[in-house]
């Protein structure tokens, strides 16, 4: 009696350890999405400051776009944004550049009264200057203040978010966060990588299911879980200080932190993915297939070719998309060699900046709950969502595979 | 071209093809061996960085890291050995072990940095833990689970069914069967798995950029809820910020042979017990 029950609670027990795998996945869901979740409610401002406007300027409301075209003297008058013909004037931070305004002598006499006086003398210069736009703490603004107009604080555009084309997420007043670059960034990568890294693993895996005898596969085994084995970081380490120079001398580049350097690394740690399911694939193929084809005539290369390789094809693309899984995620190759410049990438010499790189850099720095915490975490988000459909395709294909062997 | 040509001409390519990756692992490991060798000295393994990192040893990285691979085990190794003996025992070929299976494939296939991202989110802020060995060591043991999983089903499934009917022949329960047949006959497969993970774990910076690691303490820490330094975070650190990088040069190879080194020894044990276990076991 008592026995079944401890088979029973055992059992019980052993199954909460069985859904521990899915209750993971669950929660990083869940919190990934609950920290992102904000940010298309957010002000695009950065917390505690506001833009303000002379009451006299009829504009309510300037995008993020907009705000960081006016700061790079792109849009130089309000007529471009609005009905109100007056030439912008600029005014960032109101403990600098207010002694280009004022003397030092019109402020006050001592440090302390200037400190002091200044969000008043702000406040009047905003009400005096018809063309003004100003970047405040929100602390000094009073309530009701004469002349003053504070401009509506705009949320984060999903469109601006997912189709902008600039990731400057620390600019004041403001910061850009338009992923675009960083997505074109990871596949570019990713891409290129894979184009290396599967004809060389795919005619490993020839050379070990068909062709090597035992001893050379017993070097080769051991070496292709050695090169899984190599962590992340040191492969970083190794593109740093070996291929990054490599890359700026031969091709005479500016820098050596590149597309291509990053690539060639990817491709290198996609190898045994890559090498170790294909070759699965390859030997799975059956052998009366095999010999049938050699009883006609065909050499081992035409049977390879022409019956061993399209048997396993399913096999092989799914070792290829688990590669390009593996190099899509990849962060600390991505953070070390790429050079991280958020360009949408237009060659493969050029430094690009990828979604984990992103997100391993600017991370620490974010301050919690901010938005760009909750920017990188809807980064966290994308990245998560295609290494999903990723994983995804993977099993399909394998699927596949599988029920071709019954 | 005739087929022999042609046939010759496909095969020297994948010949070379092969011995090129073995090429890549020998330039990288030979790189990294010959430019590190001579930094490593008992100083270099006992001692902590001075002089604005430049000089004195990693000691407080190898500290930390071990106190990630036992903790990060301890959350680990129960759940995932429970949870493969679940899957592979009780509801074996049904609905719920194909589920279970699943699952543990996609979150096997989610990137570390998300990881990082998670352990940020629930423990360093949800939970309050901020950033220490706990919040480490919980977000790397989520991080290698479906490994630990996925090795020891592995071990499990090599075990022959005979063993189990004979054990039920005797009268024996499913519990106990467990207990004294599978888990003693599985013993060194899953023990391979767990030394594995414990290479993985070793190795993961990505994980650990916001759960803990610390470029520089100066005092080792003294609980689980103080801030760490770990191999893999020093050599990243060492190697890409600080104000004189070709003089951190040589810490860095210092600190990737050493890591490298961990790698090796976890790979080779593990392939040991692996051989030395299967000879013992085909000889009954």
């Amino acid at each position: 009696m008592i026995r079944r029950f401890i088979e029973k609670s055992v059992e019980k027990i052993f199954a909460a350890c069985g859904m521990i795998t899915t209750i993971t996945i669950l929660l990083i869901i869940i919190f990934l999405f609950k920290e992102g979740f904000g940010l298309f409610n957010s002000p695009e401002v950065e917390k505690g400051y506001a833009l303000c406007v002379n009451a006299a300027n009829p504009i309510d409301y300037i995008s993020s776009p907009d705000v960081k075209k006016i700061y790079n003297s792109v849009i130089t008058n309000w007529s471009e944004l609005t009905e109100y013909d007056e030439k912008i004037v600029l005014f960032r931070d109101d403990n600098k550049d207010i002694f280009d305004f004022y003397k030092e002598e019109e402020l006050g006499d001592s440090f302390e009264e200037i400190e002091a006086n200044i969000p008043k003398k702000v406040l009047e210069l905003i009400a005096n200057t018809p063309g003004m736009l100003a970047f405040v703490h929100e602390e000094n603004l009073q309530k009701n203040i004469e002349g003053v107009k504070v401009l509506d604080k705009g949320m984060v555009n999903p469109n601006d978010f997912f189709f902008g084309r600039e990731w400057i997420p620390t600019s004041t007043p403001a910061p850009q966060f338009g992923i675009l670059p960083l997505i074109l960034g990871t596949l570019w990568v990713s891409l290129v990588a894979i184009l290396i890294a599967t004809p060389l693993g795919i005619g490993v895996a020839i050379y070990l299911s068909e062709l090597a005898q035992s001893k050379v596969r017993d070097i080769l085994k051991p070496a292709i879980e050695l090169l899984a084995g190599i962590p992340s970081v040191v492969y970083g380490f190794f593109g740093l200080v070996v291929l990054v120079p490599m890359v700026q001398k031969t091709l005479g580049l500016p820098v050596g932190e590149t597309a291509f350097t990053a690539s060639v690394i990817l491709a290198i740690m996609a190898l045994p993915t890559i090498i170790t399911v294909a070759e699965d694939a390859i030997r799975s193929a059956p052998r009366s297939m095999r010999e049938a084809s050699l009883a006609l005539g065909a050499t081992h290369w035409q049977t390879i070719y022409k019956v061993v390789i399209p048997y396993a094809a399913s096999g092989i693309s799914a070792a290829v998309v688990l590669g390009i899984g593996r190099a899509i995620g990849e962060t600390m190759v991505a953070l070390m060699v790429t050079g991280n410049a958020a360009v949408i990438p237009t060659t493969l010499f050029a430094p690009v900046r990828t979604i984990p790189a992103t997100i391993a850099a600017e991370l620490g720095e974010a301050p919690g709950g901010g938005v760009h915490y909750q920017a990188l975490f809807v980064l966290g988000c994308v990245l998560f969502l295609i290494t999903l459909v990723i994983s995804i395709t993977a099993e399909l294909i394998s699927k596949r595979q599988h029920n071709k062997g019954l | 071209m005739s087929k022999k040509l042609s046939q010759d001409i496909a095969f020297w390519t994948f010949r070379i093809l092969g011995w090129l990756v073995v090429g890549i692992l020998l330039w990288i490991l030979g790189f990294i061996i010959y430019n590190g060798i001579g930094v490593i000295n008992w100083e270099f393994i006992s001692q902590g960085p001075r002089d604005g990192m430049l000089k004195g040893g990693i000691f407080p990285a190898i500290l930390g890291t071990f106190c990630l691979i036992v903790g990060s085990m301890i959350i680990a190794f129960p759940l995932g050995v429970m949870s493969a003996i679940y899957t592979n025992e009780y509801v074996r070929d049904g609905k719920i072990s194909r589920f279970i299976r699943m699952m543990t494939n996609n979150l096997g296939s989610i990137p570390s940095i998300i990881f990082g991202l998670f352990g940020m989110a629930l423990f360093v802020r949800y939970l309050g833990w901020k950033g220490s060995i706990l919040a480490g060591s919980f977000t790397l043991g989520l991080l290698v689970l479906p490994l630990v999983i996925r090795t020891t089903e592995e071990a499990l499934r090599m075990v022959p069914d005979a063993l189990r009917v004979g054990s039920y022949a005797l009268g024996a329960s499913k519990l106990q069967t467990i207990r004294y047949v599978i888990l003693p006959t599985a013993f060194p497969n899953v023990i391979t798995g767990l030394i594995l993970s414990v290479g993985r774990v070793s190795g993961e910076t990505a994980p650990i950029l916001f759960t803990g690691a610390a470029y520089f303490l100066a005092n080792l820490p003294s609980s689980i809820f103080d801030k760490f330094m770990a191999l893999p975070y020093h050599l990243y650190v060492i190697s890409t910020s600080g104000t004189n990088l070709d003089a951190a040069r040589p810490i860095a190879y210092g600190t990737a042979l050493v890591l490298i080194t961990l790698v090796l020894i976890i790979n080779f044990t593990a392939s040991f017990i692996r051989k030395y276990f299967s000879k013992k076991h085909g000889a009954h």
